[in-house]
């Protein structure tokens, strides 16, 4: 029993500080340019596509990560600079549409190139293995997303907490009239948020590659979550991101696995049979529509 | 937006539009073309529910992102009842419209007490709970959804027939603009105009803004669940799929590219959007390439839609 | 005056930010029929308290009490429906619609005259009132002629001219004045002070102004609010020889009581 506990503690964990990654550059775009951008998900799937690409030419699991988020950046730079920077001043509306629009040309580019088939991107074969320590056994490769998992969004939270370079950022997604007042150039600065949200798309699609399948459409899913995050933890706060993150994975995780067994104690087998994987699977929108009754911006609001 | 106007010009072209809808049952008969029947009862379905939508979204002025509920939530009130014997439209479809009506009720009342951005999201994440709810009913089809045994009987209409069950969406569709039309001019019309233009000020001109905003959205899910209702119908089941994010922003499109806050707006946008399709289909696999640089174009360089392309520019002085 | 009670009380009106009292224990008295002034510097205070009279915040502590009934917890189109109407400082109009659609508007939100506006089928126009009071109050304000215009197509001083008419449109007992004369040049200003002193024939006012001209010309009595607290309240005679208000403004050298 603790054994599953602790496996499932360990696996909302890792899926929370993947789903970081992904919010982390989708807040600050939503934060510092107030725009909607549902296409920050294709990302993920290109970055999981070039890293099954590029591991696949060059042997290296590593090297394919790296080659991914490289790629990634720049395509997230060229799309910053020749489309998104004409919506920033457009209405919602207007954003979701042409950022929807990405989502379906993304979509057929990568079955017209990749074909529409799942692409195997598989783990070092160092790490296929479990791991084990006094009896407790869980997959090393899951250990690994977990370290480089933490320590990158670590560093982020400092880097976005403790820099100067921050200080501007949260400036910019706080106030971004006053922080151009100060002198920032803001439009650089965030064209360089976009690039670096992108690589962290990338390395969190290449990451969860092996583990789920990469495929047409993997980008979807994920980015509502992303999305589901960002609004729980306040749009624009990147605290706001890594407890939306922990929370929205962690209760994810440990609902689907817990939930069902739960509600066998009082509930006949067969409700609870379906009941329970139904109760689990909105779990953290129930989560997501409560915290928005009591705060309407979140749980740490960005704006004053 | 100024407020809503009817002009006569439309009027013309609507009854004109009208004319030729009433026509082309006859006309397919004739071409022995009968598929255009079933597809022309398809495009105004989807009319129905952009024009749902667009009454949100364009007069509202309430961007959601999750009006697939609702209509998914009418497929599925309909395709349940007749599960459990209950064929008659007269029960099935009024059910099928106090059901999204009763959602919109529960999910507005949450939703609209945020703002912007946050209003979006959480009408998505609304609606992507009701799509993993009906997913992972098992007892509800799960995945594959549930089949309709037989299209709802309507008195001694027969609407197994094509041509009838044409006739019967037409003629609600047809109903619904012109209730529209009415309501746009009514004095709740006016007030939900009111608001998209600035909602704050008429909370100072003393209107609750609030009960206004929840109505108008609890209409437009009432007869987006009508026309979850006739598509369950048209379609011959109810599938998880209406209600997934992708057909809320398929709506969103439709309503974009007919003309956010025009009458036929959800009309143009739903006919345009599905006999584009139909044409791109047979053209390539990858047809959603074109579709989203078309989308792509329309959003940066004609953001008023169809409607806005050929309103005459109005000269203020 | 024949009603003893004051139309609007605030009794020891708190509110804090952070740390920071914009409000501390304010009190003020509006009596019927008088143009009651607000002034004080920059910081004193004085958006927070239109905020907590018309609405848009709730205070930490203290009440706010309207024609002797407690508003301190009434939403601020429930406050509007007992007669208590305001202007904004930034002009906030509809600068889409008409300048007829946007007064009304304002007319037909008065659910006493014309019932609640949750009819889906009757067409607006069957309330011929409606434009009618509508064109009038146009009139009154001095825009009958530009009613078809598109209001954000306006001058300024039209568009000051036209916030006060939506706020007149609701009929109000008190009308609280957020700083008309924000922005408008002298002439506009001049037409202001007339259009103000008219109305206060028939309503009470509470204005809450920077131009002392316009203030110590209009005013019946004025209140001083400074650091969050009214310091002084009194006939315009009195507020000026008072030396806690020339302490007050000492040091803001942009605005001196003549």
């Amino acid at each position: 029993m603790p054994q599953l506990i602790l496996e499932q503690a360990l696996n909302g964990l890792q899926f929370g500080l993947m789903l970081f990654l992904l919010a982390a550059g989708l807040t600050l775009v939503f934060g510092i340019m107030d725009m909607i951008n549902l296409a920050h998900g294709s990302l993920y799937m290109v970055g999981a596509y070039l890293a099954a690409a590029a591991t696949q030419a060059g042997g290296s699991f590593v090297l394919g990560v790296g080659a991914a988020m490289l790629g990634t950046a720049m395509l997230g730079l060229l799309l910053e600079m020749t489309l998104l920077r004409r919506l920033y001043a457009r209405d919602h509306l207007s954003q979701v549409l042409a950022t929807f629009a990405l989502i379906l040309i993304a979509n057929e580019a990568v079955r017209i190139v990749w074909g529409a088939q799942p692409v195997m991107l598989n783990a070092p074969d160092e790490l296929s293995g479990p791991f084990e320590a006094g009896g407790f056994s869980y997959p090393a490769y899951r250990l690994l997303i977990i370290a480089v998992g933490a320590l990158v969004a670590g560093s982020l939270y400092m880097l976005v907490a403790k820099t100067r370079l921050g200080m501007w950022v949260r400036a910019g997604a706080s106030n971004r009239e006053m922080t151009e007042a100060l002198g920032v150039n803001v439009r650089r600065l965030f064209t360089a948020v976009f690039a670096v949200g992108a690589a962290l798309c990338a390395l969190a699609g290449a990451l969860l590659g092996p583990l789920l399948a990469v495929q047409v459409g993997m980008g979807e899913s994920i980015l509502i979550l992303a999305f589901v995050v960002i609004v729980i933890g306040g749009i624009g706060s990147i605290r706001g991101a890594l407890v939306g993150s922990l929370l929205v994975g962690l209760v994810d995780t440990l609902g689907r696995a817990a939930l069902p067994a739960l509600l066998r104690g009082f509930l006949s087998p067969e409700a609870a049979g379906s009941l329970g994987p139904a109760l689990a699977s909105i779990l953290i929108y129930l989560l997501m529509a409560a915290i928005l009754f009591f705060r309407p911006e979140g749980l740490f609001p960005a704006r004053a | 937006m100024a407020l809503y106007v009817s002009s006569p010009r439309r009027q013309v072209l609507a009854l004109a539009s009208l004319a030729g809808l009433v026509a082309l049952p006859w006309l397919a008969q004739l071409l022995e073309q009968t598929f255009y029947v079933s597809l022309a009862s398809r495009v105004l379905i989807f009319a129905l529910a952009a024009t749902s939508l667009n009454l949100v979204v364009g007069f509202g002025g309430m961007i959601s992102f999750g009006h697939a509920a609702f209509f998914g939530a009418g497929a599925y009130c309909v395709v349940v009842l007749a599960q459990n014997g209950v064929f008659s439209a007269w029960l099935a479809w009024p059910a099928a419209v106090a059901m999204g009506v009763l959602l919109a009720l529960l999910i507005g009342a949450i939703s609209l007490r945020t703002r912007g951005v946050y209003f979006i999201m959480i009408t998505l994440a609304f609606a992507q709970m009701a799509f993993y709810l009906v997913v992972s009913l098992k007892s509800w089809g799960g995945d594959d959804g549930l089949s309709l045994a037989q299209r709802s009987t309507l008195g001694w209409l027969d609407l197994k027939d094509d041509a009838v069950f044409y006739y019967v969406v037409l003629a609600l569709l047809a109903f619904v603009l012109f209730a529209f039309d009415r309501f746009a001019h009514a004095r709740f019309g006016r007030v939900i105009q009111g608001i998209r233009e600035n909602e704050t000020r008429m909370e100072a001109l003393g209107y609750p803004v609030f009960a206004y905003k929840l109505v108008c959205f609890a209409l437009g899910g009432g007869l987006a669940g009508l026309a979850g209702a006739l598509i369950a119908n048209q379609a011959g089941m109810a599938g998880p799929n209406l209600l997934y994010w992708t057909q809320s922003g398929t709506l969103l499109v439709m309503v974009v590219l007919g003309g956010v806050g025009s009458l036929y707006g959800g009309f143009v946008g739903a006919a345009l959007l599905l006999l584009a399709e139909e044409v791109l289909v047979g053209l390539t696999p990858h047809w959603q390439i074109g579709l989203g640089l078309v989308l792509l174009v329309v959003v940066l360089w004609a953001p008023r839609g169809v409607a806005g392309l050929f309103a005459r520019k109005r000269d203020d002085g | 005056m024949d009603d003893p009670r004051p139309l609007l009380e605030i009794r020891e009106v708190s509110k804090h930010f952070g740390g920071v009292y914009a409000l501390n224990e304010a009190t003020l008295a509006v009596h019927y029929g008088e143009i009651h002034a607000l002034i004080g510097p920059n910081g004193a205070g004085k958006t927070t308290l239109i905020h907590t009279l018309s609405g848009t915040l709730r205070p930490d502590r203290g009440r706010v009490y309207f024609s002797g009934s407690e508003v301190t917890k009434l939403a601020m189109h429930e406050r509007v429906a007992l007669g208590l109407a305001r202007s904004y400082q930034i002009t906030n109009i509809f600068p889409r619609l008409t300048v007829l659609d946007n007064v009304a508007l304002g007319v037909q939100a008065r659910t006493r005259d014309w019932g609640s506006s949750f009819r889906f089928w009757r067409p607006f126009s069957a309330d011929r009132g409606i434009v009618e009071e509508a064109r009038a109050l146009l009139e009154r304000v001095a825009l009958g002629a530009l009613a078809a215009r598109c209001a954000g197509n306006l001058a300024h001083g039209e568009q000051r001219a036209l916030e006060v008419a939506l706020a007149l449109a609701t009929r109000p007992r008190l009308l609280l004045l957020d700083e008309p004369m924000a922005g408008t040049g002298p002439e506009e200003s001049e037409r202001m002070v007339e259009l103000i002193a008219q109305l206060a024939r028939e309503v009470t006012i509470l204005l809450v102004e920077h131009d002392m001209d316009a203030v110590f010309r209009l005013a019946d009595r004025i209140s001083v609010l400074v650091g969050g607290s009214v310091v002084a309240t009194g006939l315009p005679e009195a507020i000026r020889a008072d030396p806690a208000v020339c302490r007050a403004y000492l040091g803001d050298s942009t605005e001196t009581p003549p």
